[in-house]
Parts: C-alpha cells; structure tokens; sequence
C-alpha cells in the first residue's frame, strides 16, 4: 500500500509541518515588520500563545443557523487549506497527484476567501458588510491575474498535473507565471498594500469583527496556513525537483521563509491603497502582464 | 493548577489584547497610550497588540472621566469583550474625574459603573506606566481565568 497520501496530508507538508511552520511564518513576517519600522517586535512563540489564549476564551452565546455557520466557516477554510498543501507537489520525484490536480489547487485554495465574504455578510455587522464587499471585489481581480499565470505556467508545461508543472524552466513563461503568482500573493493574503478587507481603525476588523474565541483562533491558523501554502506553491515552482528529499526539504523552508521576509519588506514599506486603486493596479497592470504572457505562452507552443 | 490550566496561564499572560476606548478624555492619555505602539516603547515585545474590535481583546483601556455621551459605549465596549477580562484605566480622570469633576455632562467615575482591575494615574500618565498597567492587568486576568475555571462558576 501507498502512504504517500497520507504522509503528505498529516506529515509534510499537511498538518504536523503546516501548523508551527505556518506560526513561524506569521512569526517572521510580524518580526521583519517590527525590524523594519525599529521595534523589537514579539517573540518567536507568540502566534501559539495567541492561539492558546483564544482556545481559552468564552465566548458569548449566539443562537440560530448564524451562529452554526459562523463557526463552520474558519472549519472550512483551515481543512480546505490543509487539503490544499496536500496537493502540492514536493518532492516531485515521488510525488502522487493526478491529471488535473492544478485545478483542484485553485479550487481549494479559493474556499478561505469565499468563506471570509460569507462570515463578513453572515455576522449581520455593517462592518463586516463593508469588509466582505471589499475581498469580493479585491479577489475578483487577483484571481483573475492569478489564473492566468498558473495557466501561463501549465501551458508552457504542456499538463495540468502539478508535479510536471514542478521545478524550474527555461522556458521565460515559466518565470512571468511565477512573477504574476507573486504579484497575487499580497491581495490573496491581505497585506499591505492590499489590506483594505480588514482594515483597522477604518472598519475594525472587517468580516471578523463579530468572531471572539476559538472560532477566531481558528482564522487566525487559516491566516497563518495560508501563508504556507501561497509561499510554498512558488517555492515548488522555483526548487529544482531533483533533489533529494533532506535537501529539498530545507530548501523548501528557506525559498518560503525569503519570500516571507520580501512580501513583510513590501507591507512594511507601503500604505495602504484605496479599494479602487487596488482594484486598478490588477486589472490595468498586473492582467496586461498576465494577458501577454498567456499569449506568448501559447504563441510559443504552437510554434515549437 | 492542571498542566492545561497552567498552559492557559500563560498564554494570557503572554499574549494581552488591548481595545482603547475614550470615555471624552482630553486626548492626553490617548497619545501617550499610542506612544506605547511606537519604536521607543515597542509593546509588541511583551505580546500586548491593539486590536480593533472589542471582541478580539482580553484588555479595557479606558481614558478620559466618563461623559454623559460616552457612558452607553463604555458599557456595551465592556459587556463585548469575553471573559476573561480585566480593565485598565488610564490616566487620573477615570478614578477621580481629575479636572473634569462637578462638570454637568460628566457621569463619572468610571468605577461606578464597571469594575476597573487597575488604576494608571497621572495627567497623563508615562507610558512606562501605562506598559505597567496592562503587564499587570494581563496578570490578574490569568489569575481570574484560572480560579474562574477551578471552581466551576457559571461565566457571565
């Protein structure tokens, strides 16, 4: 019998690697923002204690099918997640998957959101109306940039199945697939400059303003998972698939840990955009680049 | 205590979530409560984060005496954050009214009508103190968890 399935799910990269690699990551990018702006910036055990204490929290009782689905939501989400870095593809060597799994990625890897709208609009807040409307529209347009680029990636790979789509190319629309990805990842992950979903002191915190407790705890890992799986799906895209597995394994970490420290540099050093300015640097800019090189991809395949 | 309640313990020593609230101060505490935030004091070290909806937070910090206003919001910011809780008033006016006292739109003291855990004087007070005030309050609520949870009493 095959475990690899179930080593990916629970092992590496799934729960076991996913949950303190994911504190990690939220750990640094919190750290590299204080560095930047000349704090000290909290300690390396901080998202745990977080996470603990909110475990630890009572919070007030809400009845009726909101108050059910309000606690499904961040369920949703941390299991879509973990099912999501299941499927990617380290360790192509060995690596299962099937025909098509890139598409599943994209499905799996949309459910946070979809589900961050709906617990906006579910909680009946005004605040998370505002915060729920903003993510919609702001996904709509990364995801539009997103798709294209990892159908930019497949098409030069000629395959839907993630572990051929592994590894780094020679082919240059591998690399615009990877830099579109890139481009997608602050929007996806709600940091500055795109952060207008949850924006503080303007909105309190969005769709999340209702939650207390476990419940925000639980977003809180599946803010912190998502990380992971954004980071380590460019990580996959970049590692040479040769290596073996107590090389690739570390290399993974550092290529996600240095994508970290880039994309904390970016919000440390940015504002934050209105909704329309976001909404516009998407769809003016980031899809034009998107747009030509799916084009040329394509160009380039007919032709070869 | 149970090795889970001590676990407990200490994330809530650890990781204090303050929500501000200005109950009509002069804007004095408030400044110095944001200078808490900055490089020089950096309170993100100690785990202590400013968050923006009360139900996110572990921590009350209260400025200003109350005002007549003010008096409805300071209540239901208290009954909105979960248990356990503990509040922080900084600054002189929410123990005494400070110079405000006698004012027809004040309703203050704060104490009358929330428990307030602990009391940061000054007008206004350094932010070494007001630091102090909410290391101490994330202390006393750890404790109030803990004995909360030993003796079984329903949670209001």
């Amino acid at each position: 019998m095959n475990y690899s399935g179930l080593i990916r799910l629970f092992l590496f990269p799934g729960l076991i690697f996913a949950v303190p690699a994911g504190w990690f990551f939220v750990w640094v990018e919190h750290k590299a923002v204080a560095r930047i702006q000349r704090r000290i910036g909290p300690p390396l055990l901080q998202p745990f204690w977080d996470f603990v204490k909110l475990l630890g929290k009572r919070t007030p009782a809400r009845s009726g099918i909101d108050a059910n689905l309000l606690r499904l939501y961040p369920v949703f989400s941390v299991l879509s997640l973990v099912a999501a870095l299941a499927l990617l593809p380290v360790f192509p060597a060995h690596a299962g998957g099937f025909s098509g799994d890139c598409v599943l990625l994209v499905g799996l890897m949309e459910v946070p959101s979809i589900c961050y709208i709906l617990a906006g609009f579910t909680s009946g807040s005004i605040y998370g109306e505002i915060g729920a409307t903003r993510e919609a529209l702001l996904s709509v347009a990364s995801n539009v940039v997103m798709l294209l680029s990892l159908v930019t990636i497949a098409v030069t790979a000629k395959s839907f199945h993630l572990v051929d789509l592994a590894g780094p190319s020679l082919n240059p629309g591998h690399w615009v697939g990877v830099l579109g990805l890139l481009l997608c990842i602050p929007a996806k992950l709600r940091l500055n400059p795109f952060s207008t979903a949850g924006a503080e002191q303007e909105i309190y915190s969005g769709p999340l303003t209702e939650y207390a407790g476990a419940a925000l705890g639980l977003w809180e890992l599946a803010h912190a998972l998502e990380w992971l799986l954004l980071t380590g799906l460019v990580a996959t895209l970049i590692l040479p698939t040769a290596l073996a597995w107590w090389i690739y394994a570390p290399a993974f970490v550092v290529v996600c840990f240095l994508e970290v420290l880039l994309l904390s540099a970016i919000a440390a050093s940015t504002a934050r955009l209105t909704l329309e300015r976001s909404i516009n640097f998407y769809w003016r800019w980031a899809a034009v680049l998107a747009v030509l090189a799916i084009s040329s991809a394509a160009v380039m395949r007919f032709r070869l | 205590m149970s090795l889970l309640q001590k676990l407990l313990h200490k994330a809530r020593v650890k990781s204090p979530r303050i929500f501000h609230i200005n109950s009509g101060s002069c804007n004095g505490c408030d400044i110095e409560l944001i200078t808490c935030l900055s490089p020089r004091y950096d309170v993100e070290q100690l785990g202590i984060h400013l968050e923006a909806s009360p139900r996110h937070a572990d921590i009350l910090c209260i400025t200003g005496p109350v005002t007549r206003n003010t008096l409805e919001a300071v209540k239901n910011a208290y009954a909105q954050v979960c248990e356990p809780k503990a509040v922080v008033a900084i600054g002189s006016c929410g123990a005494t009214c400070n110079v405000f006292a006698g004012s027809p739109s004040v309703v203050g003291p704060l104490s009358k009508y929330i428990p307030v855990d602990v009391y940061v004087p000054g007008c206004p007070p350094h932010p070494d103190a007001i630091i102090n005030g909410i290391f101490e309050a994330a202390h006393i609520l750890a404790e109030r968890g803990v004995r909360k949870e030993a003796k079984g009493l329903p949670q209001e």
